[in-house]
């Protein structure tokens, strides 16, 4: 497992960022600050859950990814994307319509993610009989394994070790390409991702070497690019692409779409802050008769992803129809030349707990650490504002122990020790520009934040 | 909930326990789950801590009429202390049994209440002592090492 430097996908665009605080509230790992008036990211603690982006007011934060124009090194170009994608079209275009379109911008080869789906649901099913910890938990979601991995590391165990479905995909891909004479080398394989957390699995896997994956593509920006080339006449009949996609591929990232598999011995939750009350209670020991729980970050799970375009309820009732023109998946579609080697291929390795919120890694200065925090939490007003550029009082009297930040950045201590006299008013507004940036507290309507973005 | 300290490093914690109220059950528990994760205690003792702590919160709120957590941490181990005011166990050794409950009806209902309680404090506790006086209440007392 690779534990090296903390890679995170989501980044800040500083001119963007107005420095406001609905992101430091809003991250699960409380993850983020703001200072000189720009939110930052700590790495060891993102997840990757994208929440930050969807609350940003003025759109500050994005997604690294590759450009198109990547796929023209290869001569084979395979174009891995999840179901979600085509749910997010339009009843009045067609399967065809959207592969041709997709034929048009290059791609010599077009795989789902979930078309052979019957391979994962026996590895997962076998995995689940094994497991020593119940509930056995979906390795699916990227975002809830590094959650997991930081915030609840005592349930590491529970994670199920099988690889996740653009895994399987590639394996698949490269067997079918191969089988046909072609040399590795020659194949690109690009994968269009609905997430940031997706597209930080790929590029520093948990639980794996590396992965096969040769470029990421952001859905989003696949999206427009189809709507401009999308074909109206001439649609090519691409059906037999789509020969081994089966009704459980197509709603496997949907929730429920795992879940359904161990009937009622199972569970699904979507949405990240859900996700945490469910991970609290099963810390506590409570729901051990469950044998498999689906966790997904995004809210309606990957139709809610980041990336996409669509709204996720239409993107969610689409799939479900889509999905009733395809048959049930079984053990006999198993379509790929070396099954038994791709199915080897899926399985994962441990996940080693990352304890990002230990005080610190001597026990007796981390005690110390945690009497010093609550000595400073009766100083501060317990209102959790975020006017310091941290999430709430108990985060800010953290940074404070370990040395990121100081009484006076608390506004209602600064002001306190301005009205003992213990502080002039140049030094008080020095600190709050260390905060929040120069010039921000002037009266002009052009200032970053100036019109009051957020509302 | 308040803290205590003295010059030797470790902490006291209290916690009120309400009786009746079982959305509250659970508070204890995870604020010195918290603070156990920040000490970088073992992932695996910490959840038998926690499991302890959640079932003696549950107790309280199930069978008495109010109690108190009191724990205390240090670097080597954490020992917690549950007083409650109540029935008290009329036999003890009959309570440690799996699958033995004298829940009322409603309280089973809630889905707690199958004789687990003390047989899984006991199961996840390194070392136990339990006292009661039957029509008074009782003192449960438990404790765990950091390191295995």
């Amino acid at each position: 497992m690779s534990t090296g430097i903390a890679y995170h996908a989501i980044k800040v665009d500083a001119e963007k960022c107005i420095g406001c605080t609905h992101c430091i509230k809003a991250c699960p790992t409380e993850a983020i600050r703001i200072r000189n008036g720009v939110a930052i990211i700590n790495a060891g603690r993102c997840v990757d859950c994208g929440n930050c982006l969807r609350v940003c007011p003025v759109d500050a934060f994005y997604v690294e990814h590759d450009s198109l124009r990547q796929i023209e090194r290869f001569q084979f170009r395979i174009v891995l994307f999840p179901s979600v994608l085509i749910g997010q079209f339009r009843e009045e275009f067609t399967e065809d319509q959207i592969y041709g379109a997709l034929l048009k911008l290059g791609f010599t080869h077009i795989f789902e993610v979930e078309q052979p789906i019957d391979l994962l649901i026996g590895k997962i099913k076998d995995s689940v009989g094994l497991a020593k910890n119940k509930p056995a938990i979906s390795s699916f979601c990227p975002a809830i394994l590094r959650l997991i991995r930081s915030k609840y590391p005592s349930l590491v165990e529970n994670i199920v070790p099988v690889k996740v479905p653009h895994d399987l995909a590639a394996a698949f891909a490269i067997d079918k390409l191969t089988a046909q004479g072609i040399a590795r080398e020659e194949i690109g394989i690009f994968y269009v991702s609905p997430c940031s957390a997706k597209m930080a699995a790929v590029k520093r896997p948990l639980g794996e070497e590396k992965s096969v994956i040769d470029g990421l593509i952001n859905m989003k920006h696949l999206y427009n690019r189809i709507m401009q080339v999308i074909p109206k006449d001439d649609v090519p009949d691409t059906s037999a692409l789509r020969g081994h996609l089966r009704r459980d591929g197509i709603i496997w990232s949907l929730p429920r779409g795992e879940a359904r598999h161990f009937k009622q011995k199972s569970m699904a939750v979507d949405g990240i802050h859900n996700v945490v009350k469910i991970l609290e209670r099963i810390e506590n020991g409570e729901a051990t008769e469950l044998d498999f729980l689906e966790l997904k970050s995004c809210d309606q799970g990957c139709a809610g992803g980041i990336l996409l375009t669509g709204n996720r309820f239409l993107t969610v009732e689409r799939l479900q129809k889509r999905s009733k023109k395809y048959p049930l998946a079984h053990q006999k579609d198993q379509s790929c030349v070396n099954c038994a080697e791709i199915q080897e291929k899926l399985k994962a390795g441990p996940i080693e707990p990352n304890y990002v919120f230990a005080l610190d890694k001597d026990r007796n200065k981390a005690l110390e650490k945690l009497q010093k925090v609550d000595r400073i939490l009766c100083q501060l007003p317990g209102i959790d504002c975020g006017a310091c550029g941290a999430p709430n009082c108990h985060a800010l009297a953290e940074d404070m122990v370990q040395g990121q930040a100081k009484m006076t950045d608390c506004v209602f201590l600064q002001n306190r020790n301005l009205s003992e006299k213990k502080m002039d008013i140049a030094r008080a507004t020095r600190n709050l520009e260390q905060t929040w940036g120069k010039n921000r507290f002037e009266a002009d309507c052009n200032k970053k934040g100036g019109r009051n973005e957020g509302f | 909930m308040r803290m205590v300290y003295n010059l030797c490093i470790s902490m006291k914690l209290e916690f009120d326990i309400a009786a009746g109220d079982f959305s509250r059950a659970g508070g204890a528990s995870s604020q010195i789950k918290r603070m156990l994760k920040q000490l970088q205690v073992d992932t695996k003792i910490i959840k038998r801590i926690v499991v302890a702590i959640y079932e003696a919160e549950v107790n309280v709120v199930a069978h008495s009429f109010g109690g108190r957590l009191q724990a205390e941490i240090n670097s080597n181990h954490i020992e917690v202390w549950v007083k409650d005011d109540g029935p008290g166990i009329d036999d003890i050794e009959r309570a440690m049994q799996t699958g033995f409950s004298t829940a009322s009806k409603k309280v089973r209902e809630m889905g707690f209440g199958a004789g687990m309680g003390l047989p899984n404090i006991k199961k996840n506790a390194d070392e136990l002592k339990i006292d009661s006086i039957p029509g008074k209440g009782t003192v449960l007392w438990f404790r765990n090492d950091f390191n295995e």
